[in-house]
């Protein structure tokens, strides 16, 4: 306008002062036939989204970032039609919220911790953290992997949801705060609590509250007023079984551990108790 | 034939962003006093969360030389020097001024409609009525006086040996203006970007808001702001800002300093757990709580927030019982720090030690020459 700030106005924090893509490309990027490696120091978020992008569509299939410090949507904006023209995606190592927002069908691993969001609504492929995520953690996904090695924040698994064959799986190493499965609608969560002491509870207050689909696995102990009003406890059957050991060797697989210790352990499996648990709230 | 219509662009864009604030808290528990450089960075990190309508630091052992004398930071909105001359002779009648000066701006950095900033170091000047009047309550009653009866002043901070910087803008330009990188070291650093909430950005209402040596930053939104105003009210402090986040202040001062309650049991008091929670408790907490809960309902804050305050020798941050807006906190050494987002204290500290998100309701308590802050570590993930 007239180079002040506007009254109240409104500042782009997101468009100003960008660099073109092309300029990044040149000076950002350095490729190994197919291996790019980008250095995303200083960056801003649309920045380095449309910088994987480029780098994607000049034949980057393996993907490392580096000197991330909390960039945002690492992964949104990436979708390719095709089925095997998947990504491999290394962040190191601080991604910001919503990694993988949206993600469709690629491998992202994260060699740190990740903040709020991740996986938010993701379709399909996998996540994989090294380190811990932070709130609504897999929060709407409706596909896809996601593994977190230690802990997660909280509302973990908000609104998850599955269709037909599309079952959303999250696996997390550790323990979760409060309001796990909030309002879950499908998919599978497994909370391990690899790093609580034995007999010392889950931290999760209001687990399930409002949760009227798919289930929560959950290795370890748990205080009954743990529980939202929600959710019922059973044993697991055969195939419940089955789905866990499948899991937890995934699980191994990426970040080590002896599975057959960790399946020795004891699972508990949370299940809704209503399919419309609000169903009289609105009824006249 | 068919023809193509032409449909408009209905792609809603707002023209005001809706994201959250973020706030950034750094204090070295030995005491030993640095640069902004840290708090600039990480802010600047999280640029998405600001809008450029509000920004601002508070620094604490900012001002050595004077630290014996409260230090108040006025602006004078549009430069009106008729208010600054009422705002001098009111205080020529009730403190001593020991040094006054106008707060060094950088005039290359250009920002909207800044105001005249002035700062005063007073000592009170007590008339014979007022003997009795402890120094603090006599500072606060002539602050609020300022801030309500003179049009166009404003006390940004009244402290000792603390000060605010703030304004509309991103923080770093804020910091830019006022040259706090290259001016002032303390020991603590706090700083917010964003508007005050509900209001449009102006200077006096960006965070921190202060009284004293207390200073708030806050993200989310007060919506028991109405009651919690009417209780402050009760006790002679009076709202003026025209933003939610003033409570806090005015509530932290009343319940820590006049009252002597320690954060762990305020904090309890701002965010308390849940009555279904307290059921769930021992005897003796459940007792605590459920008078806690009972005494102080109407400084119960309701609605998101994380805020982290500070005043001398300590720094404390805290989120709303459910955890509503995030907080983590991190420490190497004698550094510690709070903040919004993990990434941003990674990208100013690399090689932190430590990382933790605390539940909703419990404080990170970080105190002069303690440990403290690792009490919150063992309940934390």
């Amino acid at each position: 306008m007239n180079g002040f700030n506007v009254k109240f106005g409104y500042r782009d924090n997101f468009l100003d002062n960008l660099q073109p893509v092309d300029i990044l490309y040149n000076t950002r990027v350095s490729t190994d036939g197919c291996r790019a490696t980008i250095n995303a120091l200083g960056l801003k978020h649309k920045e380095l989204n449309d910088l994987l992008r480029e780098t994607v569509q000049s034949g980057g299939k393996e993907l490392v970032i580096n000197n991330v410090f909390g960039q945002r949507y690492i992964g949104t904006r990436l979708y390719l039609p095709s089925e095997d023209n998947k990504l491999h995606i290394e962040v190191n190592k601080f991604p910001g919220n919503d990694l993988g927002a949206f993600l469709n069908g690629h491998r992202v691993i994260v060699h740190g911790n990740a903040q709020d969001g991740v996986g938010n609504t993701m379709d399909s492929g996998e996540i994989i953290v090294h380190g811990r995520a932070g709130d609504v953690t897999a929060m709407s996904m409706r596909g896809g992997k996601i593994f977190i090695r230690d802990n997660v924040g909280y509302r973990t698994a908000i609104h998850m949801k599955e269709y037909r064959d599309k079952v959303p799986v999250l696996v997390v190493g550790g323990t979760a705060q409060d309001f796990l499965g909030e309002y879950m609608a499908g998919g599978i969560v497994l909370l391990l609590g690899l790093n609580l002491q034995e007999s010392e509870p889950h931290r999760a207050n209001y687990i399930g509250t409002g949760m009227h689909g798919g289930v929560i696995y959950l290795r370890g102990c748990l205080a009954e007023h743990q529980l939202g009003k929600e959710v019922g406890v059973l044993p697991l059957d055969d195939q419940d079984k089955a789905k866990i050991d499948c899991y937890v060797r995934e699980y191994c697989n990426h970040f080590g551990g002896n599975p057959e210790e960790i399946l020795n352990g004891s699972f508990q499996k949370l299940i809704p108790v209503s399919l419309r648990p609000y169903g009289q709230i609105y009824a006249y | 034939m068919l023809v193509q219509k032409y449909y408009q662009n209905e792609r809603f864009v707002p023209d005001k962003e809706m994201d959250a604030c973020g706030l950034f808290g750094v204090m070295h528990t030995g005491g030993v006093r640095f640069g902004g450089q840290m708090a600039i960075d990480a802010i600047k990190n999280m640029k998405v969360r600001g809008s450029g309508l509000g920004g601002g630091f508070a620094i604490y052992g900012l001002y050595p030389k004077y630290k014996d004398y409260y230090a108040l930071h006025i602006i004078y909105q549009n430069k009106n020097l008729a208010a600054k001359k009422v705002v001098e002779a009111f205080l020529k009648k009730h403190f001593y001024v020991i040094f006054d000066e106008e707060i060094p701006t950088n005039p290359d950095i250009r920002l909207f409609a800044p105001p005249l900033s002035w700062r005063y170091f007073v000592a009170p000047q007590k008339s014979s009525a007022e003997e009795d009047v402890p120094d603090d309550e006599y500072v606060i009653s002539k602050v609020m006086h300022l801030n309500s009866e003179i049009e166009d002043a404003y006390v940004f901070s009244s402290g000792k040996d603390v000060g605010v910087f703030k304004g509309v803008g991103f923080p770093e330009e804020i910091a830019d203006y006022f040259m706090l990188d290259k001016l002032y070291e303390g020991y603590i650093w706090t700083v917010h970007s964003r508007f005050p909430t509900n209001t449009p950005g102006w200077w006096g209402g960006a965070h921190p808001l202060s009284i004293l040596d207390w200073t708030v930053v806050h993200n989310g939104e007060i919506s028991s702001y109405g009651a919690n105003r009417r209780f402050l009210e009760m006790h002679n402090y009076y709202c003026t800002l025209h933003t939610d986040t003033e409570v806090l202040a005015y509530a932290v001062d009343l319940l820590m300093r006049r009252q002597g309650l320690p954060i762990e049991v305020v904090a309890k008091i701002f965010a308390p757990p849940m009555w279904d929670a307290i059921r769930h408790m021992n005897d003796n907490d459940k007792e605590l709580y459920t008078a806690l809960r009972m005494t102080y309902a109407p400084l119960l804050m309701n609605g998101p927030f994380t805020v982290i305050v500070a005043h001398h020798n300590e720094m404390i941050g805290l989120t709303d019982r459910i955890r509503l807006r995030p907080i983590t906190a991190g420490a190497k050494g004698e550094l510690v720090f709070l903040s919004s987002e993990e990434a941003a204290i990674h990208a100013v500290c690399p090689d932190l030690e430590l990382a933790w998100t605390p539940p909703g309701g419990e404080p990170v308590v970080v105190r002069l020459h303690t440990k403290d802050h690792l009490q919150s570590l063992n309940k934390s993930i």
